[in-house]
Formats: C-alpha cells, sequence, structure tokens
C-alpha cells in the first residue's frame, strides 16, 4: 500500500479532475465569503463565521483525499461495499429515531457541535455497492432478476430517505437510472417516466384534453419511428390530430353551448374514439405480430389513466407544502411572499447581477438577507449576483467538465467495477447541479440540497471528496497495473 | 456492448450538455433579457423613510378646538447596531424595569433572523420629558433611536364616542382597504375620526435612500427627486356646541339613555351623549385602557344614540295624530272618554286618571291613552281602504316619511334604521285577515313593534318644530377643503301638511305651560320666556322599570333647539328626561340655567343601580 514513487504519482492521477475539483471549492469558499460579508467585515479565516469553518472543512476534505489516495487499497472499496452499505442503511434508519427536527426533516446526527447527514455517505455506499453488483460478469440489466436487485439497492436508501423527509436526497437516487441505462437498460424507460411527467405537469398546468393530444401525437410519431417507414397512415393520422386540436374553437364557434351538443366535451369525444380504438389497435397488434403496435396501445391505455389520476394524486396524494411549491413552480399561483419568496428573491438576485455580475462583495441582495440559506442551498445566487452570467457561466462549464472528465475516464476503464462507479458518481453530481441550480433559477420546485462542493457545510463536502477522490483513487490503479 | 456502450456514454453526454445548455439560456434570460429583477433588486436595497402627516384638528361649532394633536415618542430598536450597553441605565432614563428591556432584547435575539436589519419599535409614546432625557444619553447606546409620534390630544373633554378614536390599524384593517394602510399606519376607527377618516388622514410622505452592501445608507436617491412630502390632513368643523356637549354629557352622568339636541332649520347635530361613554382620557391612548372599556358590562363604545332601538312610547302619539288629521279621520272638535284607558272585550289599555272626555289639543297635553287608540282605530279602520291591511301600510308609509324605520342617512357610520310594522309582518305573525286594530293596539302609544333611535325621535323633535319638514342630522360641517353631501341641505318632507303641524303644537305647548296643577304632563321643563314645547314618553322596557322619554323644541315661534331625551329604567318621561332636555335647551338659548337646584338634582342623581347590565 501506499508504495509509489513521486513520478508515478504525477502521471497516473488524473490532474484535470484534481484541478477542477478545487478550483469548485475555492469559488464555493470565496461565495461563502461573500455572502456572510454583512455580518460585519471579517477576515475570511475567522473561525467565528461560515466563511473560517469552511476553511477547516477544506482543510479536511484535503486530508481525506490524501488518504484515499495514498493510504487506503482501492480494492478496499469493492470487497468492503456490501457490509458498508448495510451500515449505513442502518445510521439512515436510527437517525429518523434520534434527530431532532429540523425544518420538518429528520437526518442529522449531532454529536455536540459536529453534526453530520448519513443521508449524504449514503450516496457513496450506494454507488460502491451498486457499481459491485452490475460489474459481476454474469450480471445482466435486462433479465428481471438482476434488474430487480439493482433497484432495490437504490431504491431502500431511497426511501428511508424519504421517510426523513429529505426530499432533495431522496430524488438523487433517481440518477441511478442513467448508470443502468449506460449499462443497458432500455432507453425507453427513461423515456416513459419522461412522458409520465410531461403528461402530469401538462394535464395540471393546461387541461387533461391538451395533455390527451401530446400523448397521441408522441405515440404516433414514437411508432412511426420503430416501424421504420414514414407512410401515408402516418400523415393522416397527423392530419387528424391536427382537426382534433382545432375541435374545441370549432365546437366554440359552430354550436350553442347551452344546446345538448354543447354541453358535450371535446375530450369525452377523443376518449371515447381512443376506447374504441384500443381493442382494434390490439387485435390487430397480436394479428401481425407488431410488438410496436402493442407497445403503443399499451402506452395510450396508461397514458389516459395517468392523466385522469392526476387530479387525484395532486389533490390527495401529495402533502400540502409539496402541493404549493408545484403550483407556484408551475405558475399556477403567483406567491411572491409566501412559497414563492425563496424563488422569487434568489430569481432577483441573480438577475440582478446582469452580464458581469456587480462586483466581489457589492452584492446587495444576498448581503442583506433577502435571500435565505445563502451560503447552503443558494450559495449560487450570490455568483449569480456578484459574478454575473460570466461567473454562472465559468462554474457550469467546470462542472459540465468535471462530469464530462469523469464519464470519458469511466468508459476509458477496462474494470467494470471503476466504469459503473464512474458513472454512478457523474449522476451524483449531475443531480445535485441540476436541481439545485434549477431551483435558484426557477426551473425546480425548492428542494433543499446543496451544490456539490460550493456550499458551505462539512457533511456534504466531504461526501463529495470522498465520492470523487474513490473515483480517481480506482482509476489510478488501473493505469498504474495495466 | 462496447459499441452500443459508446453510443449510449455519447447519448448521457449529449444529454449533459443540453441540460447545461437549459439553465444557460434561462440564466441569460434573467440576467441579460429581462429587465423586471434589476428593477426588483433596487426595489430591495431602497430605503423608504416614511413621513407621517399631522392628523386634521377637529373643531366645533363655535371654532373651538376639540381634538387636537401632541407629540410623543417611540423608541426604535435596530437589534443588528446594539453594542453591550449598560441596561440599568437605559431603564432609569427610559423610566422602565430592567427586566423590561431584558425581555425585550432576548425576544429581538430570538427571533434575529426574522428581523434582520429593521427596526422594532421597543416603547411606545413616551413623554417628551422622558425623551430628552434620552436624547442626552443616546449615545450610550447606539441602535437605539428615537422617532416622532403625534397622538391625538383633547382640550375639552367633551364627545367621546361622538369623536371615536384612533389606533394603529391591525392586519385586517390592511386587508379591508388594499393599498391604502401599512402596518404600523394609525387609522380613525370610530365616531367621527372614522367617518372623516379620508379627510384628517392626510397623505405619507418618504425620503427615499439607497443602501450599499452593507447596508448602510450612503445617499438620497437620485438626490431627493422622487422624494415625496407629506400633506397634512384637513381640518374637520363638526356642528356640535362643545360647551353643550360637555353639558349634556354632566347631566346624564349615572345614568344609561341618551340626549340629542338638533338645530331644526339645518339639521345640525348640537350635542350628541351616549351614556355612559368614553372618557377623552382614554381615547388618545385606547390600547392601554381597549381591555377595561370592552369589559365595561355599560358598553361604554356602544353610541346608542344612534345605534339602540327603543319603543318610543307616548312621544310616537304625536306622529299617529298628525297621520289623523292629514286623512281626515280626527279633528280638532273630535273628543274620545276614557275611563282609565281604553276597553276592548275583556282587556284594557290603561291610562292614568284625568278628567273626560277630552279634545285632540289636551289629549297631547295629559298624553292621554285611550284618545290616541281611537285616533289610531280610526285610521285602521277609514272606509277608504279596502282593508286593514291597505291602511296599515299607508300607515307605515306616513310614519316613514318622518325619518322612521329606515335609517336617517346621517353621517354616523353605524346608524341604525329601527323598526317598523307592516300588514306583511302581522300576516306572517297571525295569518291573513288573522288581526284587528285591538291586536295591534300597542302602536297607538309607541309601543309594540315599534323601535326608533333617540335621533330619530330627536329628528321628530326637529320636524315638528319646522312644521313638517327636517334636514337630515349631520355632526360634519362644510368647511375649507371639506366638502358634505347635498343631501344634507335638502328639506325632507312629511307626507303631514303645514296647518296639522300646528294644530299639534299647541298641545305640546300646553304640556309644559299650562300650569302646575292643571293636568299638563311636563310641567318641570317649563322656563319662563323660553316657549318650549315637548312630549313626554313612558316606554316599557323588558329589562326592568320603564324608560323616561321626553321631546321638545324651543322657542315655539322660531325655534332653534330640538332635543330629545332618553333614560332607560328612568320611570315616568317627567321625572328625568323632561327637566334633563329642559335645563339643555335653557344652557343652550339662556347661557346658564336659572334653576340651581332642579340642575343640582339632575346632575347628583344616579340611575346606575336601576340599570341591569348586558351580558
Amino acid at each position: 500500500m501506499g508504495n509509489f514513487s513521486d513520478r508515478g504519482v504525477k502521471q497516473s492521477i488524473d490532474w484535470k479532475l484534481v484541478i477542477s475539483y478545487l478550483l469548485l471549492i475555492l469559488i464555493g469558499w470565496v461565495n461563502i465569503y461573500a455572502s456572510i460579508h454583512s455580518e460585519g467585515p471579517a477576515s475570511i479565516f475567522d473561525f467565528n463565521f461560515r466563511c473560517g469553518k469552511q476553511f477547516v472543512w477544506i482543510l479536511t476534505a484535503f486530508v481525506i483525499a490524501a488518504v484515499i489516495l495514498f493510504v487506503i487499497n482501492p480494492q478496499f472499496w469493492e470487497s468492503a461495499s456490501l457490509p458498508m452499505y448495510l451500515f449505513v442503511l442502518v445510521l439512515l434508519v436510527v437517525v429518523i429515531f434520534v434527530s431532532k427536527d429540523v425544518k420538518g426533516s429528520h437526518s442529522w446526527f449531532e454529536f455536540g457541535p459536529v453534526k453530520f447527514q448519513p443521508a449524504e455517505i449514503s450516496k457513496i455506499t450506494t454507488s460502491l455497492l451498486l457499481a459491485t453488483l452490475m460489474s459481476q460478469t454474469n450480471f445482466r440489466i435486462t433479465r428481471l432478476k438482476d434488474f430487480l436487485m439493482a433497484a432495490i439497492i437504490i431504491g431502500v436508501p431511497m426511501l428511508v430517505i424519504l421517510a426523513e423527509s429529505e426530499t432533495g436526497s431522496a430524488l438523487v437516487y433517481v440518477g441511478f437510472i442513467f448508470v443502468m441505462y449506460r449499462e443497458g437498460f432500455s432507453g425507453w424507460w427513461i423515456f416513459s417516466i419522461g412522458m409520465a411527467i410531461l403528461l402530469f405537469i401538462l394535464t395540471l398546468t393546461a387541461s387533461p384534453y391538451v395533455s390527451l393530444l401530446v400523448l397521441i401525437g408522441i405515440l404516433i410519431v414514437a411508432s412511426a419511428i420503430s416501424s421504420g417507414k414514414i407512410g401515408a397512415l402516418f400523415w393522416i393520422n397527423l392530419g387528424i390530430l391536427l382537426l382534433f386540436c382545432l375541435l374545441p374553437w370549432i365546437l366554440g364557434k359552430a354550436v350553442d353551448p347551452e344546446s345538448f351538443i354543447g354541453k358535450i366535451k371535446p375530450v369525452y369525444i377523443l376518449i371515447g374514439i381512443c376506447i374504441c380504438a384500443v381493442p382494434y389497435l390490439l387485435f390487430r397488434g397480436y394479428r401481425e405480430r407488431k410488438r410496436y403496435i402493442s407497445l403503443s396501445t399499451l402506452g395510450l391505455v396508461a397514458g389516459i389513466a395517468l392523466i385522469f389520476s392526476t387530479d387525484f394524486i395532486f389533490n390527495n396524494i401529495l402533502q400540502d407544502h409539496q402541493r404549493k411549491r408545484i403550483e407556484v413552480l408551475l405558475g399556477m399561483k403567483e406567491d411572491p411572499s409566501g412559497v414563492g419568496y425563496n424563488v422569487n428573491q434568489s430569481m432577483i438576485a441573480i438577475g440582478s447581477g446582469g452580464f458581469s455580475g456587480k462586483g466581489f462583495l457589492n452584492g446587495t441582495q444576498t448581503t442583506f438577507g433577502f435571500v435565505p440559506e445563502q451560503s447552503t442551498d443558494f450559495i449560487f445566487c450570490t455568483v449569480g449576483e456578484e459574478w454575473g452570467f460570466v461567473g454562472c457561466l465559468v462554474v457550469i462549464l467546470l462542472y459540465v467538465f468535471l462530469i464530462w472528465r469523469i464519464i470519458v475516464d469511466a468508459e476509458k476503464s477496462r474494470e467494470a467495477f471503476t466504469r459503473i462507479y464512474g458513472y454512478c458518481v457523474a449522476s451524483c453530481i449531475f443531480m445535485h447541479l441540476f436541481i439545485n441550480i434549477g431551483m435558484t433559477i426557477g426551473l425546480m420546485p425548492v428542494i433543499g440540497i446543496p451544490l456539490p462542493l460550493l456550499s458551505y457545510g462539512g457533511s456534504s463536502l466531504w461526501a463529495f471528496t470522498v465520492l470523487i477522490f474513490i473515483f480517481i483513487a480506482l482509476y489510478r490503479q488501473e493505469k498504474k497495473y495495466y | 456492448m462496447t459499441t452500443e456502450g459508446n453510443n449510449r456514454s455519447r447519448i448521457l453526454l449529449i444529454g449533459l450538455v443540453a441540460v447545461a445548455v437549459i439553465i444557460l439560456c434561462k440564466l441569460f434570460y434573467i440576467q441579460i433579457v429581462d429587465d423586471k429583477y434589476k428593477i426588483n433588486a433596487s426595489n430591495n436595497s431602497m430605503v423608504y423613510d416614511i413621513i407621517y402627516p399631522t392628523r386634521g384638528i377637529i373643531y366645533d361649532r363655535n371654532g373651538k378646538i376639540n381634538v387636537s394633536n401632541k407629540v410623543t415618542y417611540d423608541i426604535l430598536v435596530t437589534p443588528r447596531e446594539v453594542t453591550p450597553f449598560d441596561t440599568l441605565l437605559l431603564a432609569s432614563t427610559l423610566d422602565v424595569a430592567p427586566d423590561f428591556i431584558r425581555d425585550k432584547m432576548a425576544e429581538y435575539e430570538k427571533n434575529k433572523k426574522k428581523i434582520g436589519y429593521q427596526s422594532m419599535v421597543m416603547l411606545k409614546q413616551i413623554k417628551p420629558e422622558t425623551y430628552m432625557k434620552f436624547a442626552e444619553l443616546q449615545y450610550n447606546f447606539p441602535g437605539f433611536r428615537g422617532q416622532v409620534r403625534s397622538i391625538r390630544d383633547y382640550p375639552v373633554n367633551a364627545g367621546g364616542n361622538l369623536l371615536g378614536y384612533v389606533s394603529e390599524v391591525d392586519q385586517k384593517y390592511i386587508e379591508a382597504h388594499p393599498g391604502e394602510y401599512r402596518p404600523g399606519d394609525y387609522a380613525g376607527k370610530t365616531g367621527i375620526e372614522a367617518a372623516r377618516e379620508k379627510d384628517l388622514r392626510g397623505e405619507k410622505g418618504y425620503h427615499i435612500y439607497l443602501r450599499n452592501s452593507r447596508n448602510q445608507i450612503e445617499q438620497r436617491y437620485k438626490d431627493g427627486e422622487m422624494d415625496k412630502e407629506a400633506v397634512p390632513g384637513h381640518d374637520i368643523v363638526t356642528t356640535i356646541d362643545a360647551d353643550l356637549q360637555q353639558y349634556g354629557q354632566q347631566l346624564m352622568q349615572n345614568k344609561v339613555g341618551s340626549l340629542v339636541a338638533i338645530e331644526p332649520k339645518t339639521g345640525e347635530i348640537l350635542s350628541l351623549v351616549s351614556s355612559p361613554g368614553v372618557d377623552v382620557s382614554m381615547l388618545a391612548d385606547i390600547s392601554q385602557h381597549y381591555n377595561e372599556i370592552i369589559k365595561d358590562p355599560h358598553k361604554p363604545m356602544f353610541n346608542r344614540a344612534v345605534q339602540a332601538p327603543y319603543p318610543p312610547g307616548s312621544v310616537f302619539k304625536l306622529v299617529n295624530g298628525l297621520i289623523g288629521l292629514q286623512e281626515g279621520t280626527l279633528n280638532m272638535d273630535m273628543a274620545y272618554p276614557c275611563y282609565q284607558g281604553y276597553h276592548f272585550g275583556s282587556h284594557k289599555l290603561g291610562c292614568h286618571s284625568h278628567r273626560s272626555p277630552l279634545k285632540l289639543e289636551e289629549a297631547i297635553m295629559m298624553s292621554c291613552n285611550g284618545y290616541f287608540c281611537y285616533v289610531l282605530k280610526n285610521i285602521l279602520e277609514n272606509k277608504k281602504y279596502k282593508n286593514i291591511d291597505e291602511a296599515l301600510d299607508k300607515w307605515h308609509d306616513y310614519v316613514q316619511s318622518f325619518g322612521f324605520g329606515r335609517k336617517l342617512g346621517s353621517d354616523f357610520p353605524a346608524e341604525l334604521g329601527g323598526t317598523l310594522p307592516t300588514s306583511n309582518l302581522y300576516n306572517k305573525r297571525y295569518g291573513k285577515g288573522g288581526w284587528k286594530f285591538t291586536t295591534i293596539i300597542s302602536i297607538s302609544i309607541g309601543q309594540g313593534e315599534v323601535g326608533v333611535t333617540p335621533l330619530q325621535i330627536a329628528n321628530l323633535a326637529a320636524t315638528v318644530a319646522n312644521r313638517g319638514w327636517y334636514r337630515i342630522p349631520h355632526i360634519v360641517k362644510a368647511s375649507e377643503g371639506v366638502e358634505i353631501e347635498q343631501k344634507y341641505y335638502d328639506k325632507q318632507y312629511t307626507m303631514v301638511d303645514t296647518t296639522n303641524f300646528k294644530k299639534v303644537i299647541r298641545g305640546m305647548w300646553r304640556a309644559v305651560n299650562n300650569g302646575p296643577g292643571t293636568g299638563c304632563t311636563a310641567a318641570i321643563a317649563e322656563v319662563k320666556g323660553l316657549d318650549i314645547c315637548g312630549k313626554t314618553g313612558t316606554a316599557q322596557n323588558p329589562r326592568g322599570a320603564d324608560n323616561s322619554v321626553f321631546i321638545c323644541f324651543a322657542p315655539m315661534d322660531d325655534p332653534k333647539i330640538a332635543v330629545a331625551a332618553y333614560v332607560e329604567n328612568a320611570g315616568f318621561g317627567a321625572t328625568w328626561a323632561a327637566p334633563i332636555a329642559s335645563l339643555l335647551i335653557e344652557k343652550y338659548l339662556n347661557g346658564e340655567s336659572a334653576r340651581p337646584d332642579l340642575e343640582k338634582r339632575v346632575m347628583e342623581g344616579n340611575l346606575m343601580s336601576r340599570v341591569k347590565a348586558y351580558n
């Protein structure tokens, strides 16, 4: 262990990854300083303030990184993945019962001044166990048994974290679907999930009719693509669909809304036609042995069911605060001082930055306390306000480079374990990035989740350090030995 | 697998770039294309220093100041600017307990996040002397400062309920007046302060300052170009005579009821007493006394003069008599017998003993119940009408033309309309054809389903004084910058002719001036040379002893004042209501009373033990 020469280390470590990691940490530290700046002019090292504390977290993170790189044998991670996974799972469950209530969630262990969230480590252990499982030579994700095992590894910690009311951290686990996709999982599933979300949103914001039209339109196009020919039938179908698009308008013009026909809503006509078409399509699919017809029919049925259960899901299954957040996000309700307050203030802060920003320490929105959680979940506001579009561009490019580099390295790896683990790391960072920045600029609902490496907090910084450096260590070991 | 894998990794990388592009597009839009956020941001960093206007002064009809303003100070704290300080010194300077300051500071510390850079009001309405002491030592207490606040000042103790109070607006009030008020503003809540809030309040001004990123105020925004100066509120002149009001309050003290005086020619209310009322010393700082006032079983905030419906009692006989004369079912020569009352079947509507039979003039003078039963009987059984339904509804229209059974339309925000029966009401209660005159006989003498406010019977006195018309009673006079509605200038005619009023007035004059021992009911109200015309009333009160009622006006030939006195549980009209009303008229017309003994008896009379408290 650790018996390498300097020269070997320099050559085999992916320094580009390390440098982008360091740059992001530095940017985070500077912006944490800026965001608490108003509390009084203090040194960036002052331990009374978050920037000083963050400095300590950064130094310890470096120690952790060095230990992972130079002390621990990379093979340890694969062999110990199952016990570590189970241990963290126990922590996840225990924390629900022993933790204090922090804004409705029960997810923090407290030992005096030290606090940490097992949900942060759980990302690492889940990635390791998932990589261990999926790198077995006889593992086939397309086989139901194997798929279910992978799904259980991902799903169990995810559900426990949901029970802790940490919706954001749980949502990150959805990202593992990209790993499964890379390893042969059908893209149609991802497509279907995406479709379901799209229909859900459309039904709420527009109307069931519109979302039904979109569903049929997409199914027509999808069938045409999978059948391999775009023929007359396709164009006829599209034409009929267009007619239905105009139907509400025609009915509104031509028919007296008080009359009997006027009371028939277009959506009922459309559903009626769909219900009549389903048996015919199923029959044809069976006779002609064309799978895509049966599948798209299935999609149609599932889609209609979803559209009409959306209302039920929205009003009966979702909790009050979740419903409000979705309503504000989708613009169904204007609420700048209630739930929308955070988003509104954060968008004002970012938007006021303009092209080049107001300059370091000159932000007014982030330092006045208009933006909540400004050094943790909303750190991106400080970047946006003080460094402007240029600063945002740099930060996002750095992240894209980091994720891109991890994926490229993973693809280069000859070890399935390293490759799959690399994808896990990339997915976790991507999900955090997307949810966090999406939230600050109003693309996503307000879900508390830190921005990797930038946000204040030891727990999160250490977790991402471990996550990334295990990959760097694994990758270096390969380069070393092969 | 490898080529397939490469293909899939390419799709994932494309997806990554696509998401990054979406985020960057949105950033580009909100940071560069859309100006909305930059404008909002500058709003966030602008500091509006609000300048409060001085509230308008309220004068009485003679130019005497009823309500003005005086300066007090609030002590504000900006918790973030506070450094450790000597709590004991601050406490002794501000005249408060040290624990008060400690508790407040602990509370601010607890809500630190929520408060942020805002200033909190720690102490309200301290005296100028206390503030001066604080100002000298202020340098010891960074983060603390004083803010001028003007509050109401009452030079004379007149018309507490009438004037109303001013207090800080609450959330409900702000929501009820969208865009007009902010937390910390004051508004008139009752009386004239509420009715004339729009005139009195003035317009707030502000100075705009800009904050830098350390929340220090750096400069005037655009050199004060966008600042707005405060516009002081308009002064209000009321129709009230402050001296008369004060005198009326003294007459009504320790009694429950109302005393209303109106100038008949103009409809201007000279005084309006609701007793017990709120003392003006409590009004200035209503929040301190609010619980005490709310807990008072006699409800001092309740303005009985315009909000309490009472049976009018015998004063209502005037109205019935006038209607009879107008309808032709009654004339001056008709005489009716009264054998201790009006007998019907085995029932009797009782009366006091007097000689019989009587004609109208003497019936009014002696307030004969039996006579007025015949009067209403003839009105309701008039052959001109198809049935009693139609006759009663005609009667209803007549009574309504006197301003009863509906809101008069005065400038009191919470005026009550009272009640008047219609054929509909009785048909519902007894069934169509199920009632006749004797069923509803009690309305002959102003009992039963007739409910009126003291303001309405004062208006009746004014209407009789004017011989058939009135102007809507009101308390705000037109003055510079303050207009009153046209309706207060218009004459409101009753459906009864002037000549008929003259006949009734003769009876009212005799009721007061016929001389003791002649059977007149209100000899106690007589003042030599003033020619007071009046009518007593004794109204049944289900809550105990009868209510004492009296309406009058004077002088007979050129009426200058019309008065209604209504005293709960005080017995006969002549015992309390008549002397009170008479003294008020004497004070107004002669400047002072020549009957000190009567004045003393009235002012010292305490009837509170007879009154049942409201629960």
